[in-house]
């Protein structure tokens, strides 16, 4: 639990990092750093398009499987690390 | 005409009813065909009739059924959520939230996930590796084409006595047409019979010339008025100038009385700027340069002579083989002599002796082409001899580039419009060169052989693309080069002109060496008497002649003389090998043979 928490700290006090969240099968927020309406947003979204994504890697190649998803995009990127259960968000402003 | 059938009735049956019954036709009216109305006709044969074989179609028109349409939004809320949990009570939101974090996988799962995620956040942070990279160079479309022309199309001559085309100019718009000028330049050998027309070839068609122009004399230059492309200026073999109209047929508009012409045959003539757009100017062999009107062609607006030592002798006058002129600088102009200086002059100069300025001497030979770069006019490109020159105006003492000596002599010699380090030059041997002095300074970057005889005259078109030249027997092929000698390359201007300047350095950092070193000896023979500058010209020509030939008679006597000691001293040793010889004489023969060889190989005069 501990390690937990100190990991989402470590995560959530690099350089650029505007949020985190951990998110679950149904698109459910667990923790976030970002206030309610942004988080269900991205959850929802987000949630959606990784399936999307692993079941395309999957389609081309059913031996393949999606380990991480970027999305850059002008304003900053959103980088989903996504697992059987659980979706870990974080997102970074890239600094240039 | 009217055709009637009449029929009788009783007025007592009017109203009766009618009753029908079955009768043979009958014939009433027969009109037989009446064959005098034939001759209103006129038989018409053949008959154009059109008649289009092609699939019949139809046009229909069809419009679809309305489809209604309706804009809707979408409200998402939250969901996601087990049954049992309200998601707007947050107590239980908070209490399902800390059961999931309890879970052993989730604890996992997240260590797993937290540093893959923190290895792509340090990576972001390390650089960016969406960075463009290689934005300043644009995509180098690079020409790895090497440069190649080829021929578009042939114009032969299509007289029997075939002459030589001297001069060839571009119709100024749109290029379509062609004035070759044809005439003999061997002094007096030109044939009987031969034709002093001159033609006016469209590029499409190549099989016959478009207008025939025929002048009195045969023509050596010919140029297309740049304002009026009507108008055509031309000079002849005899020294007259002749102005043509094309509207107006091909004898001559216009033709120079003899008296006041050129005495020799005009080997420059020049359309110049002006508002009326009918002045002109030619120089000619005779040392003359003379000014024109074509609306009054009897007598020139202007003579200058060429005579460089300023006196206005004509004796003493330069016959001018090539003549330049630059729109941009209206009143300089340029003279290339058969002597092989060039001569700068200035139009608008108050005094006749102040109207030449300037020399430029270093071709052995008559300068057949002058022409100053298009993109730099302080550069000037001169062709004659065996070579091709680039000056500069600032260096008066030699040129500042220039090719090696060649096999050929060059003929003829022009700048490209459009790329501002290449030439075209073209050779007796029937060679076309194009020099590029970015690319390559040696030797010309492409080097064609266009025809068998000799190449005499070139023009370049203006988008730089085609070249026209022509040759002894009056063909002038057409040429178009590759893309990369017609486009400009990107620095190209640049490193150009820092070429240019390098150069000009370098040849004035030279000329100032050499006027140190001649200050030198001048300075240590001024104690030894001076001869009168003026006299000099005329007897060191002289004295040189006769000094060279004593030298050379010299070194003859003195090598003579050493062959004929030789041969004495190599006398005494022949009379002794009959003696070898009575034993072995294959064996002597050789070992004499060596001794001489080992000796001097030419000496042969000893032998028995």
């Amino acid at each position: 639990m501990a390690e937990v928490e100190e990991t989402l700290k470590r995560i959530q006090s690099h350089k650029g990092v505007i949020g985190t969240m951990v998110v679950n099968a149904e698109g459910i927020p667990i923790r976030t750093t970002l206030d309610n309406s942004t988080t269900v947003q991205y959850a929802g979204l987000l949630h959606q398009l990784t399936m999307k994504a692993k079941s395309t890697v999957r389609d081309i190649d059913p031996q393949n499987d999606l380990t991480f998803l970027r999305i850059r995009s002008k304003k900053h990127e959103i980088m989903v690390a996504p697992d059987k259960e659980y979706l870990l968000i974080a997102i970074q402003n890239p600094c240039e | 005409m009217e055709i009637v059938y009449v029929y009788v009735k009783k007025r007592s049956e009017f109203g009766k009813h009618c009753n029908f019954s079955d009768r043979q036709a009958e014939l009433n009216i027969d009109i037989p065909p009446n064959p005098e109305l034939a001759k209103q006709f006129m038989e018409r044969n053949p008959v154009d009739t059109g008649i289009q074989c092609s699939i019949s179609m139809s046009e229909h028109e069809a419009n679809t059924e309305r489809f209604e349409m309706e804009t809707r939004g979408v409200n998402h809320i939250e969901g996601g959520w087990p049954k049992d949990v309200n998601p707007l009570e947050l107590e239980q939101t908070i209490r399902f939230r800390k059961k999931v974090e309890k879970d052993e996988n989730y604890v996992n799962t997240i260590m797993q996930l937290g540093s893959v995620v923190e290895h792509c956040i340090k990576q972001n942070n390390a650089i960016d590796i969406y960075q463009e990279y290689f934005d300043d160079e644009d995509a180098v479309e690079v020409m790895e084409e090497a440069p190649s022309a080829k021929t578009v199309s042939v114009f032969r001559d299509p007289q029997e006595i075939k002459r030589t085309a001297t001069h060839i100019s571009l119709h100024p718009d749109g290029n379509r047409k062609l004035a070759v000028a044809y005439s003999c330049l061997n002094f007096q050998r030109a044939p009987e019979g031969m034709s002093n027309e001159s033609y006016i070839w469209d590029l499409e068609n190549p099989n016959r010339p478009e207008i025939v122009l025929k002048p009195s004399s045969p023509l050596v230059t010919l140029e297309y008025n740049p304002k009026d492309s009507h108008v055509l200026l031309a000079g002849c073999y005899n020294g007259q100038i002749a102005c043509w109209d094309t509207r107006k047929g091909s004898l001559v508009a216009e033709l120079s009385t003899i008296e006041f012409s050129h005495r020799d045959p005009v080997y420059g003539t020049i359309w110049l700027q002006s508002k009326t757009g009918t002045e002109c100017f030619s120089a000619s062999t005779d040392g003359q340069v003379m000014w024109w009107d074509v609306r009054k062609m009897s007598e020139p607006t202007e003579v200058v002579i060429m005579d460089i030592t300023k006196k206005e002798l004509l004796e003493r006058a330069l016959g001018a083989t090539s003549l330049e002129f630059e729109a941009t600088l209206p009143t300089k102009f340029m003279v290339g002599t058969e002597q092989g200086i060039v001569i700068s002059c200035n139009r608008k100069a108050k005094t006749p002796a102040e109207k030449i300025v300037c020399t430029f001497s270093g071709h052995h030979g008559p300068i057949y082409a002058l022409q100053r770069n298009p993109f730099y006019p302080k550069n000037f490109l001169t062709v004659g001899d065996w070579t091709a020159r680039i000056w500069s105006e600032d260096s008066r003492e030699s040129s500042i580039m220039w090719t090696k000596y060649h096999m050929a002599y060059l003929t003829d010699g022009a700048w490209s419009p459009v790329r501002p380090a290449v030439f075209f030059t073209t050779k007796m041997d029937g060679t076309l060169d194009i020099w590029d002095f970015v690319f390559k300074q040696c030797d010309p970057a492409l080097s064609l052989k266009v025809c068998d005889e000799a190449l005499f005259c070139l023009r370049v078109q203006d988008n730089g693309c085609f070249i026209a030249c022509g040759s002894q027997l009056g063909t002038t092929t057409l040429l178009e080069v590759s893309n990369g000698l017609c486009t400009l390359q990107r620095n190209e201007k640049n490193m150009v002109s820092s070429i240019f300047e390098r150069e000009t350095r370098r040849e004035k950092i030279m000329e100032t060496r050499h006027r140190e070193m001649r200050l030198k000896k001048k300075s240590k023979a001024e104690g030894r008497e001076s001869y009168p500058s003026e006299e000099k010209p005329a007897l060191n020509p002289e004295q040189l002649v006769t000094e060279a030939e004593e030298e050379f008679f010299n070194v003859i006597f003195t090598e003579l003389k050493r062959r004929e000691a030789e041969a004495m001293k190599e006398k005494p040793k022949p009379l002794k090998l009959p003696s070898l010889q009575t034993e072995d004489e294959v064996e002597g023969e050789e070992q004499g043979e060596e001794e001489r060889d080992g000796e001097e190989s030419p000496t042969l005069e000893g032998q028995p």
